[in-house]
């Protein structure tokens, strides 16, 4: 086991490497110049000098280099000392944006809260309503409950968010005003009624977020359950005179967590990512916007730091996965 | 006495499945909300009467009346006609991209199930676009190859190329694993030691016996890869990454239509309706289908 996490790390790297230099590679082809903004009158000199002070003046592989040696050292230092407070931050330049020309990891975090409410709020409203949902239609398959659910979680499923994103502000800010269009993230919560205003400006991208994300884990868990319903353990343990209580929520709910467990960790990159367009919709201000926005201004180190911490996720819970799942089942083995 | 055996004519297989498709009752209602969905995009323009770039600016932002169904928008462009027109765009999309990425995952399951040289490079690619970052990666290649594509075969074709080909190398994954698995299985049955032990090459061993029996999952994958690309294009569109303003697909005109929700709601929610019955519709038939190609359940 633990050779075997050692050598899916270390497999990892390489990975991640390339992931880095293709995502490196396909914004150096881009045509989006970061100083078309700038006013025409510029003199061309100045203007090339403006465009070594980015560092777009060496050659791709130096500066691929140096991003790499600023991701992977200095900008690890510098959170390091931000979270436990030591005096370990590096000297010297550090990974910039474009846009701001202040630290793309400091930019980061100050997006990730909102993102972190927002998303992976839905993300554990979904696991908790899917999880139960899933057991009950799975026990009584074919009756109305299940029907209705697996209908639900079918147009879950389908409907994409930038449809349901503007029905439900369509329907419950415009028409019954109950909550705001524009999510405000300089609220701070300092009083009882700044909370129910936070509550309520989160309401409507959490529910659009937590349908889909209910829709997703809901199939995974109902079929699981119906696996493990039919088989013998289950008859064996209704023989012995267990409860239906205990043989359900005991034996076949342990059993079925297994697999659901997995697509479980597998979804959590997806928090960090996949909110991109309800972010865009209700104007959370979360790092799926920063990435949008990012690659509307050409921010060359922006688009590729995120692109790359995303990557670094789907890499890592991806093993997650699979190491739970041989904790999780004893019959999995990959020594 | 004799026994009394009344055999049955030979029926093809897919009849069979046929029955068993026509049993979902779901997947029934889909195929005929998609066929009608299909109708109207590509037969539809020519019975309408407008066109839906025609700009008649004195008839603009209109209700729903006989002249105009959905209503007009504010450049007094028929709605009714720009769905048609989007829905020709969006179900084009999305089949192509389907056919693309099928195609490419098909193609590197095969190989990667039938040679074990290549396994596991193939293998370590499939890992390795599984883990890359997909919207993004989309949203940065539709940036980049915009302008250069536009060029060479005009905006709407370059474009349509682009976005279909993003959408066919980021989606074909799950297809080359499910087929890689299948064929792994296969390959050690007796029938494909039989087709070999009488030198029958690979290429035909591939082609005459290998694929035929992956065709059900690639098929089930077919589906519900069209439903994703559907929404992947949507997504590229109402993103603003996708086709030009002037160019009506369902994304666009949901993306258009959320500027003027407050006025006209509409506007947002029929593209938005489209898209969202055509993902269902086909998921519903994606449904059926695995159900009525699985032989252990068509069997009962």
């Amino acid at each position: 086991m633990f050779n075997y996490t050692l050598r899916r790390l270390l497999l990892a790297i390489p990975t991640l490497l390339f992931i880095a230099l293709v995502i490196f590679l396909l914004l150096e082809l881009s045509p989006g110049d970061p100083m078309s903004d700038m006013p025409l009158t510029i003199p061309p000199e100045v203007r090339q000098a403006m465009r070594e002070a980015l560092g777009l003046g060496e050659a791709w592989y130096i500066r691929f280099y140096k991003w790499l040696y600023l991701f992977a050292i200095v900008e690890p230092s510098h959170i390091l000392a931000g979270m436990t407070g030591w005096d370990i931050a590096m000297e010297g330049p550090r990974i910039l944006s474009f846009q701001t020309r202040s630290p793309v990891a400091d930019i980061i975090a100050q997006r990730m809260p909102q993102t972190l409410w927002v998303v992976g709020l839905s993300y554990v409203f979904g696991v908790l309503l899917a999880v139960p949902i899933g057991v009950y239609s799975a026990y009584r398959q074919y009756s109305w409950f299940d029907q209705t659910g697996a209908f639900v979680s079918m147009v879950g499923f389908s409907l994409p968010t930038f449809f349901t994103g503007p029905l439900l502000i369509l329907i419950f800010s415009i028409w019954l005003g109950w909550f705001p269009i524009i999510y405000d993230t300089t609220l701070v919560v300092d009083s009882w009624y700044d909370f129910f205003l936070q509550l309520r400006q989160m309401a409507m991208p959490v529910f659009v977020l937590t349908l889909y994300n209910v829709a997703q884990i809901n199939r995974f868990m109902r079929a699981s359950m119906l696996d493990n319903l039919t088989q013998d353990y289950v008859r064996t343990a209704r023989a012995k005179g267990l409860t239906e209580k205990v043989v359900v929520l005991v034996h076949v709910l342990r059993n079925s967590l297994i697999p659901v467990v997995t697509v479980i960790a597998l979804g959590i990159p997806a928090i960090f990512t996949g909110a991109i367009i309800t972010e865009q919709i209700f104007r959370v201000n979360g790092l799926g916007q920063l990435l949008i926005t990012a690659i509307y201004a050409s921010d060359i180190p922006m688009v590729l730091t995120l692109s790359v911490v995303f990557a670094i996720l789907i890499v890592l819970f991806n093993l997650i996965a699979d190491l739970l799942y041989a904790i999780l089942d004893p019959r999995i083995r990959y020594d | 006495m004799t026994d009394t055996v009344t055999f049955r004519a030979p029926r093809n297989q897919w009849w069979d499945v046929w029955d068993q498709f026509k049993t979902h009752r779901g997947a029934l209602v889909g195929m005929v909300v998609f066929v009608a969905i299909v109708l109207f995009c590509f037969v539809g323009p020519w019975l309408w009467i407008h066109d839906a770039t025609f700009i008649n600016i004195r008839a603009r932002n209109q209700g729903a009346s006989f002249q105009y169904p959905m209503g007009t928008d504010q450049l007094g462009r028929d709605i009714f006609a720009r769905m048609m027109k989007g829905g020709q765009v969006s179900l084009a999309v999305g089949i192509v991209g389907m056919v693309l990425s099928i195609f490419i995952g098909t193609l590197i399951g095969v190989l990667a199930g039938y040679f074990r040289r290549v396994d596991g490079a193939l293998m370590r690619l499939t890992d390795l676009f599984l883990a890359l970052p997909l919207l993004p990666l989309l949203l940065v290649m539709s940036m980049l190859f915009r302008q250069p594509l536009s060029n060479i075969f005009g905006v709407e074709l370059g474009i349509f190329m682009l976005i279909v080909t993003a959408i066919g190398i980021t989606s074909w994954m799950r297809t080359a694993r499910v087929v890689r698995g299948d064929v792994l299985a296969l390959k050690e049955r007796e029938y494909v030691l039989a087709a070999r032990s009488i030198g029958t090459p690979p290429r035909r061993l591939i082609l005459r016996h290998i694929l035929p029996n992956v065709l059900s999952p690639v098929m089930v994958s077919a589906t519900l890869t069209i439903a994703t690309a559907i929404i992947t294009e949507s997504a590229l569109s109402f993103l603003g990454m996708g086709f030009p303003p002037d160019f009506p697909t369902w994304g666009r005109l949901v993306s258009d239509g959320i500027d003027y929700l407050q006025q006209y709601p509409s506007r947002a929610m029929l593209p938005g309706l489209f898209i969202s019955l055509t993902v269902l519709s086909v998921n519903y038939i994606g449904d059926g289908l695995r159900d009525a190609l699985d032989p252990r359940i068509r069997g009962r």
